[in-house]
Order: structure tokens, then sequence, then C-alpha cells
């Protein structure tokens, strides 16, 4: 009686770690996304020193790679849901919430190539890098639908509004990106040469570009 | 095949361009279409061939000892390139520099258009000297059938043991820089590449590649026949040969010359009619060139020794002749504007650095405003810091125009005008017209 | 005391992000347009970790080290 009770809460412990932690990874892999683009885009508070933002940003990946370990362990560890290891790595393995589960091991997945090769940037280069890196717009939605589907707690009300806040973090950086008219890459190939933006607030001012 | 009319015949043979009269590249008259292989051969005689180790190395030899020096700009020794070709890794590739993306020049087009088959001798005799199998001659749109026509005449006669291949250039002033145009013919994009590695050790397809404008190829071609004491007849001792030179603006003929090097400046004027009216100043070189006062640039001998005294160089061969009442700023302004517009837009200095120097002698050249600290400041930043030359030309000339044209400067400041009207003396294409 | 270790822009890579003036201010100024001048580009004994430190930080990897011959690769790198 006293070991099954005592084994009841311990997996309980287990139960609370692993949510709790999926909702710090949450606003942890929210604001890693916000970094990132504050980081590319240099719309940051003009006083912070834009190193500063790109090391937060890697910090923070990296922190949340370890607690990324922790609430991964603890959900399979628990006792009372079945999800298996396979289904750390191989997405709509875990025959417990199949969908919702498998949306968590997608982001797993896919930040995981963005984490490996962002430490292997240097060895892989500029191109190889940045094509993987985009993955982390497909491993936040992922990693957000598992967080409402995964859960059982969003009728509490500050755990909706971490939801809402983060969906509304990442929204309003992903837009920023979108609509971010500075200076990108090399050109791709073509006719003309790239111009450089009209309203770039560092380039003086110029006639308007003549006739083509 | 093309053949010139009775009235026109070309007189002289081999014999006498051998002597050393001239022209050398450029036929005795114009109008009569490009010499077909029959005429080449009949005024040139054919070109010696024979492809082994010890041929190669003494004709590299000889063509150091001859001094020539690329004719596209730059002037570097062509020996010391094709040594440094020949010497790489792999098998080497030719690519022949007829893209002439300098608007007002015109001796590239010229030379192709009159004497093909002189340069198609020098691309692939270029190509047995450094071991290459292929030559790939990249000709401005305006020459590309002529240059088609000579090159299938040569594989009619199997003339070549080289594989010729004509392909059009880029209508881009950049596309003529060695490394865009080595992107150009790799994949269809005439943008410059970052330097390691050098183009003569690693360029089209990673093979090590010998880019040459068409002139030094067509004198290599010359060389190989009559050898380097023929063409150091002409020119100086430390500059030897002939050069073509593009005369434009007020000069009553204007057109493409060839000349001695270290003919007197004002002698290159006569050549073209001499002015057409007073002038104002010349553009000495291209558009990358130096602008002079013609009383200064006159008497000075057109070789790169000669133009120090001005701080310039013959580069593209170009000498345009600005009227005393064109306004020389505003020209300056309108080229400086042009170089702007055709950067690649790779580099951040160039591309910003550039278009602030365009819109800054904009402003001066419309009494607008005029701030020359800042100018000399985005100058000195804009030079140097780019992947290919581009800047650092277009600040040269610049600077040049600030040097030459104090006092009209003084008056624009001032909100005056100088007097002159702005007319447009240099081409400044838009992009996609000829 | 020269090292041998010569930093260089990738003018074409670069795009004036500015992360390697703030790391490494002793050489790398920014011009009118935001992009990196290097002032000399010898690298002092003093500032190779720096230097290293820029070159990781680059956004666009366009800040390179050229090591001297012979040596075997990247400079230690201080930790924390």
């Amino acid at each position: 009686m006293a070991v099954s009770a005592a084994a009841a809460t311990g997996s309980q412990y287990l139960w609370f770690l692993s949510r709790g932690s999926g909702l710090v990874l949450l606003v942890l892999f929210s604001v890693v996304v916000v970094l990132g683009v504050a980081t590319r885009t240099g719309s940051a508070p003009r006083r912070w020193p834009r190193f500063a933002v790109a090391e937060l940003h890697r910090t923070l990946s990296l922190f949340a790679v370890a607690l990324l370990a922790l609430h991964v362990v603890t959900a399979i560890l628990d006792p009372f849901v079945t999800i298996g290891w396979a289904a750390t790595v191989l997405p709509f393995a875990s025959p417990y919430r199949t969908l919702a589960i498998g949306l968590g091991t997608l982001a797993v997945d896919l930040g995981g190539a963005v984490v490996v090769t962002s430490l292997a940037r240097q060895r892989l280069g500029q191109r190889a890098w940045r094509a993987v890196h985009w993955l982390a717009y497909l491993a936040w939605p992922a990693a957000f639908l598992h967080s409402l589907t995964a859960g059982n707690d969003l009728g509490i009300w500050w755990v909706a509004l971490i939801e809402v806040a983060s969906a509304a973090a990442v929204a309003t950086a992903v837009l920023a990106r979108l609509f971010d008219r500075g200076r990108e890459g090399p050109p791709a190939p073509g006719p003309g040469p790239r111009r450089p933006p009209a309203d770039d607030p560092r380039h003086a001012a110029r006639p308007t570009a003549r006739a083509a | 095949m093309n053949t010139l009319d009775s009235g026109q015949r070309l007189v002289r043979g081999a014999a006498d361009v051998q002597a050393g009269r001239f022209p050398r590249l450029l036929p005795e008259r114009f109008g009569a279409g490009p010499a077909g292989l029959e005429d080449h051969v009949a005024r040139y005689g054919r070109l010696p061939r024979g492809w082994d180790g010890y041929w190669r190395e003494e004709l590299i030899a000889e063509v150091g000892r001859a001094g020539l020096t690329g004719r596209g700009g730059a002037g570097f020794p062509t020996a010391r390139k094709l040594a440094a070709v020949a010497a790489g890794r792999d098998v080497p590739v030719v690519i022949a520099n007829g893209t002439e993306g300098e608007p007002a020049s015109a001796k590239d087009k010229v030379l192709l258009a009159c004497a093909p088959h002189l340069v198609l001798d020098g691309a692939v005799l270029a190509a047995g000297m450094v071991g290459a199998r292929q030559a790939i001659v990249v000709a401005h749109d305006a020459v590309r059938e002529v240059v088609h026509g000579a090159a299938a005449e040569r594989r009619r006669a199997r003339l070549d043991q080289v594989k010729v291949k004509v392909m059009t250039g880029a209508d881009r002033f950049v596309g003529g820089e060695a490394s865009a145009l080595v992107n150009w013919v790799a994949h269809g994009v005439p943008l410059p590449t970052a330097s390691p590695p050098r183009i003569f050790e690693s360029g089209l397809h990673g093979r090590p590649t010998l880019v040459q404008n068409v002139e030094t190829l067509a004198h290599l071609a010359l060389i190989a026949r009559w050898g380097a004491r023929w063409f150091r007849s002409l020119g100086t001792p430390a500059e030897p040969g002939s050069m073509l030179v593009t005369v434009v603006g007020a000069v009553r003929q204007p057109g493409v010359r060839e000349v001695e090097i270290g003919t007197p400046v004002g002698d290159v004027l006569g050549l073209a009619g001499g002015p057409a009216a007073p002038l104002g100043a010349l553009l000495i070189g291209g558009y990358f060139g130096t602008w002079a006062d013609p009383a200064v640039a006159g008497p000075l001998p057109l070789s790169a020794e000669g133009l120090l005294a001005i701080g310039g160089s013959p580069g593209a061969g170009l000498v345009a002749a600005l009227p005393a009442d064109v306004c020389g700023l505003a020209e300056t302004a309108r080229v400086a504007r042009y170089l702007a517009d055709e950067s690649a837009g790779q580099c951040g200095p160039c591309v910003f650095g550039l278009g602030s120097i365009a819109g800054a002698l904009a402003d001066l050249a419309t009494g607008r405003s005029y701030e020359p600290a800042r100018l000399r400041r985005w100058m000195a930043q804009a030079e140097g810091r780019g992947a290919c030359h581009h800047p650092d030309g277009a600040v040269r000339m610049v600077r040049s125009a600030l040097a030459v044209f104090g006092e009209e400067i003084d008056r624009h400041a001032q909100g005056w005008c100088c007097g002159r009207r702005p007319a447009g003396v240099l081409p400044v294409p838009l992009r996609g017209t000829p | 005391m020269i090292t041998g270790h010569r930093l260089r822009v990738d003018p074409i890579a670069c795009d004036g992000r500015g992360l390697c003036a703030e790391v490494l201010p002793e050489m790398i100024t920014l011009d009118d347009w935001g992009f990196p001048v290097l002032r000399d580009a010898e690298v002092p004994p003093g500032l190779l970790d720096e230097a290293a430190e820029a070159v990781r930080l680059c956004p666009r990897l366009a800040l390179r080290l050229d090591h001297p011959p012979g040596t075997p690769g990247a400079p230690r790198r201080r930790t924390g």
C-alpha cells in the first residue's frame, strides 16, 4: 500500500516535471526564435550590442537543449503513459497520443538538426548552415502544436496566457523577418545588380533609379 | 567568306607589315568588312605550328623579350601570365576577352570586326603555349556574327589543333572583369568572385585559366610570327609595340586608331582629325581613367611612364575630348552614377560607397551642395574594399576630376553654375541599350 | 611582435552586420555604411582570442583568420 502510494507520488513528480519543463521550453524556444530574428534584422534595442543578442540566442538554445533532455526523459519514464524510447526520434511512434507526441518528436528532430549544424557552422560553411537553419520555422510550430495537444493544462489561465503570448511573440518576429528589407545575401543570378533598398537608413539619399 | 573588292585590295603583304610599318592590327582601309581567312593569310602569313614543350617555353620567353603587356587596361606582363597558367596543376583553359564593357571604347569591337582571324590566331596560340585544349572567345554582341563566322571558317579549313568556342559577352560594365568573365562563361552570371584562389591557379571549372584581352592576343599572334625584335621596333623601350585607341568626343573624326605607344596625346587627337572645338578637358584611359587639362596632357606620351605626370595610364586606350563649353563636373557626375549603377552589387563599400559618391557629385554638379571632407572620406572608404577593382577605378576617376575641375568646383560649390551646358558627351547607356 | 595571424574580410559575404566591430574594436571600425574597415590585417598577440571570437560570431562567416604556415589551426579559445 505504502509502496504503491510512494510509486504514485513519484510518478506524479515525473508528470509535473515533464509538463513544467515543457511549458518553460515553449517560452524558451519562443524567445530563441525572437532573438534569432533580432540578430538577423538588427532590430534589437539600439543599446544592445548585436553580438550580445547573437550570443544570447545561442546560449538560450543550448540551455533549451539541456531542458529538452529533461522534458523528454521524464515523459518517457512516466509509468502512467506509454510513449516508448523510439518516439524520442521517430515521429508518430508513440502509442499514447500519437499525433501530439509525434509533433513534439518532429520539433526535436528539426530543432536538433538546427542546433547540430549551428555548432558545426564554421566547418559546414554558410550555405549549408543557412539551408538547415530555416527549419527552425518549422520546428517552432511543431513544438507549439505539441504544447497545445500533448498536455491537459489549457484550462489553467496562466498556461493559456503563456501559449497566447508565445504565439504572439513568434508571429510578430516572423512578420518582422518577412518584411525585413535589410540587405540580403549575394544576388541570385539575373540580368541586373542588386539595388540597396531605398529606405535603408544608412544609405545616403540618391536620385531615383533610372528606367530599366 | 568575305573578300575585298578590287578597288580596296590589300596591296601590302606580310613582308610590309613585318617591316614595322603601320598599321599592324588594323586594316589599311576601313569599311571593307572583316578579313576572311584567305586575306588574313595573304597579309600576315600562316601561324607557325608545333606544340612541343620546348617550343612552348621558348615562345613564352620570346613574348617576355618582346615586353608585351595586357591591352585590357591593367597592363600586366603577358609572358608572366602565360608562364603562371602553364605551370598550373591541371589542364588550363584560355578565355579571350572581347566583351568591351567600357561603353566609350570601341577598339576591341573594331579589331574583332576587321581582323577576327588575328585574334583567333592569338587565342589558339595562347592555348598552345599554356597547354590548353580549348580557347573560348567571349565577344561583344555587336560582333558575335563576325567572330562566329571566322571560327566556322577555321573549322572548315581544319586550321586549329585546339577547340575554339565563341560566346557572347554579358551586357554589363563589370562583365569584362576577369573573374566575372569566368563566372559568366561557367554559370551565366557576370559577377566577380572573391579572390583566393587566383584565376591563373583555379578559374573556369577549377582549371588554371588565362584571361587575355583580344588586342593582346592579336599582338601575340604577330610576335609568334616575327619575334620580339620586330615587336620592339615600335613604341618605347619600357613599353614596346603599338596599341589601339578609341578617340571620342570633340574631335573631327572620332574612332579607333592604332598608334605607337609613346605617341604624344596631342598627336593622337590629331590622328582623329584634331579638336572640333576648343577643349576643356581630356579623359584618358577609360571610365576608370584620369581627367586631364589638355594643355598639360597634350605633349605627354601616351604610355604608362608618360602619363605618370598626371597620375594616369593608357588604360583601355580611351581618349575622350570634352569641349570647353561642356561642364566637366556634370560629365563626371554622369559617369560616376553609371559606374555606381553598374556595380555588381555584392560588396557594401562599392554599392553604398559609389552610390553616395555619385549622389554627392550630382549635388555638386547641380550646385545644390558640396561637402568636400565627406566626399573625400567616402572615396577613401570605397577604395580597396571590394572584391574587384570596380570601386577603385571609379574613385580614381573621381579623384582626378576633383583635381582638374577645381575652378568649376569653386563656382558650383557657391551655388553658381559654371556657365557651361551640361550636355552628355560620354556615353552612359541604360541597361539593354547598345 | 608579429604573430603571422592575419584577419581578412570576404567583401562579398560581408553584409555589414557589425558584430565584428563590437567584439574587436581595436582592429575593426565601421565605415559610413556599417561595413568593417580593417586598419591592419596583422593580429597582435594579445588580441588573438578576440579575433577568433569575432570570426566565430560573424553571422555570414565573412571574417577569416589566416594562420601563419606551420601552425596547427585555430588559436586556443578562452573559456567562460
